[in-house]
């Protein structure tokens, strides 16, 4: 019952949400000054790709994020489900190597390998947390320790590696692109399109956020809760998957400690983006502003050498916070 | 008697909208004094005032006669001013010793000392006349004991003045009288007690003086005795009410729903029943009777065993989405938790059940628009502006919202639980009238309530659900209180066996 006063508290402060979803951006546009000022080249074509290209890993998983969280989720899984899934795409492309070539035939088959792992991986925690009723905080913690060991023991506690010339022939994936701009740049872009889309347009989205906002109100509203849930881990896990076809081709290899945080920078970016972390209201958008500040801060820390780009998590962590101290003064405020 | 606790001419805006216009109120030790009017007339905010919760824009706060400005409620409480709320303030994990204990815990040296606290606790919920034990959890309670707990915690306070709001809302007949006996005693014990309620029954038997406000004015204040419901009403409406309940619909011989041999488990044994086109079918009752039960089991909202018939053809189990397509839906009793997002959009919440009605891939955001339109008009809710929030309607226009969006998905047949629950006396009569029109056109309605006179004004025919399952059925003359009550208390059955 106090339950509701609260939701009422963050009704009123919904309606001013306009100026205070304005925080992220200027927050984003002060780091491309400030990048800017201190060194010539952050804005440089080489800088802008490279910043991009890295954040679009994270970026991708984000935006499926950002879906989880508005219904009401999480999931703590996505790092380990990563290096999961580049393990048994490396593993499945080497074994089809004899009978396919390496050519197209064998990168189509393995990027069909990553998304189907990245489905199943979803599928498996939807499962659980919609059909079986945990907690989602205990399923992915529990699956985020299982992807993890899964990996490290598929590689023997080493890397597994792709083969050299599969290698070299997927590598163009990462680094090249189309009239300059790189492929996992153009990936990014497509996804947070077309999340932004779906979270404001589809009936999916709106399902979402009443799900996350109140799930018997959503129940009794014809809205079929358990496969609308399910359905949000499922996406996760495909864009987990995506984005690992999208990084295998960087390094070649994964192992045991691939991926390592990626869930709680991807949470992280959700929360800097104004998705409340509780769900019922989720901004796509705002968690690819909030992508960028948290690689940003990374590249400015690199590039200019006031301080120490160790002290890289420590800043992000403080980004963290502020982000939701602000959302919380919106509330008092009122 | 000199007043206590008086407010004059107090107004209050929130940005540019006033919503009180200099209202007069004042309360007398060992008084009720009601406080009555209809949804968003001010009641809540002048309680809220004088409760500490909001200060007044202008006008002045008296306090045995001297100004007064309370900077938050706690200084209120301090002056010994207690609001107990519709929505109760307790800390549903903790016992009840702890509730009424929180932020004054008794200590003995660096721990607590509970022992000491559980007796004060039992003495003060004894007085009460309710015999809980102090070491339960709260969310282990009824909700009638909840109240009894929230006033326990003022009297506990050493409350001279208590501020309730529609303290009954949440209770049942028989809860009421109990509380409305401690009332009684409180006031016996020189208490000044200040009570609002839609039941108007309530205020002619327990108050003293009564106050009417009516878009944020003061209308008038005066004795209870002389002062009558039919008086009260109109005087809250500002116009005079005709009867209260329309002409009933006879229903054609056509049966649109069919329900046979359905069961709940724990809460509904084996129940049949038929609803013929047109027709309004009242379900009585007492509380936990299994009524609520049985409807969420026939749109598939609990398991259940049995079969459900919509024009003859049995509709999938345990999906809500199903009985909707078929034309069946249901209205909750419970809007707040079940029935409305409060932290979201009218339009969000209105187009919520039949969104797929508004597209399937891309929600046409025009469209809604329009049906928001609409809605605000078919169903006369008052909003203050289209963006806002469906929690900050008043009660009355959330139930208004909650029909629109229910029937948005073009139902052929509407269970509605409890229409009127905290809502006011005009509101009261356009539900009325709007359940009528329904079943004027053709559609079905299945109005579940407790409150007898509404279900004898507006069923044609009456089923009566005692202890889990149906324990008679009444039609025409034959609907009365007296018919309905014995049948729900299982008295019904033995005449009817004999008969």
């Amino acid at each position: 019952m106090t339950d509701t006063t609260a939701t009422q508290n963050e009704a009123k402060q919904g309606r001013k949400l306009p100026l205070h979803a304005l925080g992220p951006v200027l927050a984003l546009v002060a780091l491309i000054i400030l990048g800017a000022s201190l060194n010539s080249n952050f804005l440089s074509y080489g800088n802008v790709t490279n910043v991009l290209a890295r954040s679009a890993f994270i970026g991708i998983i984000a935006v499926g994020m950002t879906f989880v969280i508005t219904a009401g989720g999480i999931d703590l899984s996505v790092g380990s489900m990563a290096a999961f899934v580049a393990g048994v795409m490396i593993l499945a492309m080497n074994a089809m190597i004899p009978v396919l070539g390496v050519g197209v035939p064998l990168i189509v088959a393995g990027m069909g390998v990553a998304l189907l792992a990245g489905i199943a991986a979803g599928l498996i925690n939807g499962l659980l947390i919609a059909k079986v009723g945990i907690e989602a905080f205990i399923v992915t913690l529990g699956s985020m320790g299982i992807y993890r060991s899964l990996t490290t023991w598929l590689a023997d506690g080493g890397t597994l590696s792709l083969n050299f010339e599969a290698r070299g022939f997927y590598r163009p994936v990462y680094y090249d692109g189309i009239l300059g701009i790189a492929w996992p740049i153009i990936v990014f872009a497509l996804v947070a399109i077309l999340g932004e889309l779906a979270m404001r347009k589809t009936p999916f989205g709106r399902h979402c956020a009443a799900l996350g906002a109140n799930e018997q109100v959503a129940k009794y509203s014809a809205v079929k809760v358990d496969r609308v849930r399910m359905a949000t881990y499922v996406l996760l896990g495909m864009l987990v998957g995506l984005a690992t076809i999208m990084y295998v081709p960087r390094l070649g290899s994964a192992s045991g400690s691939t991926g390592v945080l990626w869930e709680l920078e991807a949470i992280a970016a959700v929360i800097i983006g104004g998705t409340v972390l509780k769900g019922g209201f989720g901004r796509v958008w705002g968690t690819v502003v909030g992508v960028l500040i948290l690689s940003l801060i990374d590249n400015i820390l690199n590039l200019a050498s006031i301080v120490s780009p160790y002290l890289n998590g420590a800043i992000q962590g403080v980004i963290v916070i502020l982000a939701v101290v602000l959302q919380r003064e919106g509330k008092s405020a009122d | 008697m000199s007043a206590i606790l008086e407010a004059r001419g107090v107004t209050r805006s929130f940005g540019p909208i006033k919503v009180l216009h200099g209202v007069d109120f004042s309360l007398v030790p060992g008084e009720v004094h009601a406080l009555i009017g209809e949804n968003g007339a001010g009641k809540s905010t002048t309680m809220k005032i004088l409760g500490g919760y909001l200060s007044p824009t202008d006008g002045e706060l008296l306090l045995d006669g001297k100004p007064v400005r309370f900077a938050d409620q706690k200084e209120a409480e301090e002056a010994g001013i207690l609001m107990i709320h519709q929505e109760f303030n307790l800390a549903m994990q903790l016992t009840v010793e702890e509730n009424l204990f929180l932020g004054r815990e008794k200590r003995k040296g660096l721990f607590l000392d509970h022992k000491a606290m559980q007796d004060e606790a039992r003495t003060l919920l004894e007085r009460l006349d309710c015999h809980i034990d102090p070491r339960t959890r709260i969310r282990d309670l009824s909700v009638p004991n909840r109240q009894m707990v929230e006033i326990a915690r003022a009297i506990g306070r050493n409350a001279r003045v208590l501020i309730m709001d529609e303290p009954t809302a949440v209770l049942t007949g028989r809860e009421t009288d109990v509380l409305l006996d401690q009332i009684e005693r409180l006031k016996s014990q020189g208490a000044a007690i200040l009570y609002t309620s839609h039941k108007l029954d309530e205020i002619a038997r327990i108050a003293d003086r009564v106050t009417v406000l009516r878009d944020g004015a003061h209308i008038t204040t005066r004795a209870a005795e002389g002062f009558t419901e039919h008086a009260m009403a109109e005087a809250m409406v500002g116009r005079e009410l005709s009867d209260l309940f329309p002409a009933k619909a006879k229903g054609a011989d056509d049966v649109v729903l069919e329900v046979d041999g359905l069961t709940v488990p724990g809460k509904v044994r084996d129940a049949s029943f038929t609803l013929r086109r047109g027709e309004v079918l009242g379900f009585a009752g007492l509380v936990g009777a299994g009524r609520t039960e049985l409807m969420e089991g026939i749109v598939g909202l609990r398991p259940a065993t049995g079969s459900v018939k919509v024009n003859g053809k049995a509709i999938k189990a345990g999906s809500v989405l199903a009985a909707r397509e078929a034309g069946l839906v249901y209205l909750t009793e419970d809007r707040k938790e079940k029935g409305l997002l409060l932290g979201k959009s009218l339009t969000e919440n209105l187009t919520l059940l039949a969104l797929d009605r508004f597209g399937k891939l891309r929600i046409d955001k025009g469209a809604e628009d329009q049906a928001l339109t609409k809605a605000i008009s078919d169903f006369d809710i008052r909003v203050k502006d289209r963006d806002m929030v469906a929690g900050s309607l008043s009660g009355g226009n959330q139930q208004k919202l909650l029909l629109a969006k229910t029937m948005l998905a073009e139902p052929q047949i509407v269970i509605i639980d409890e229409p009127t629950r905290g809502i006011d006396i005009g509101t009261k009569q356009q539900i009325y009238d709007f359940i009528a029109a329904l079943a004027a056109e053709g559609k079905s309605v299945i109005v579940v309530s407790s409150e007898l006179p509404e279900v004898i004004g507006l069923a044609s025919r009456v089923v009566v659900m005692g202890r889990g399952h149906i324990a008679g059925e009444l039609s025409g003359e034959d609907i009365t209180e007296d018919a309905i009550l014995r049948r729900a208390m299982g008295v019904g059955e033995l005449t009817g066996a004999s008969a």
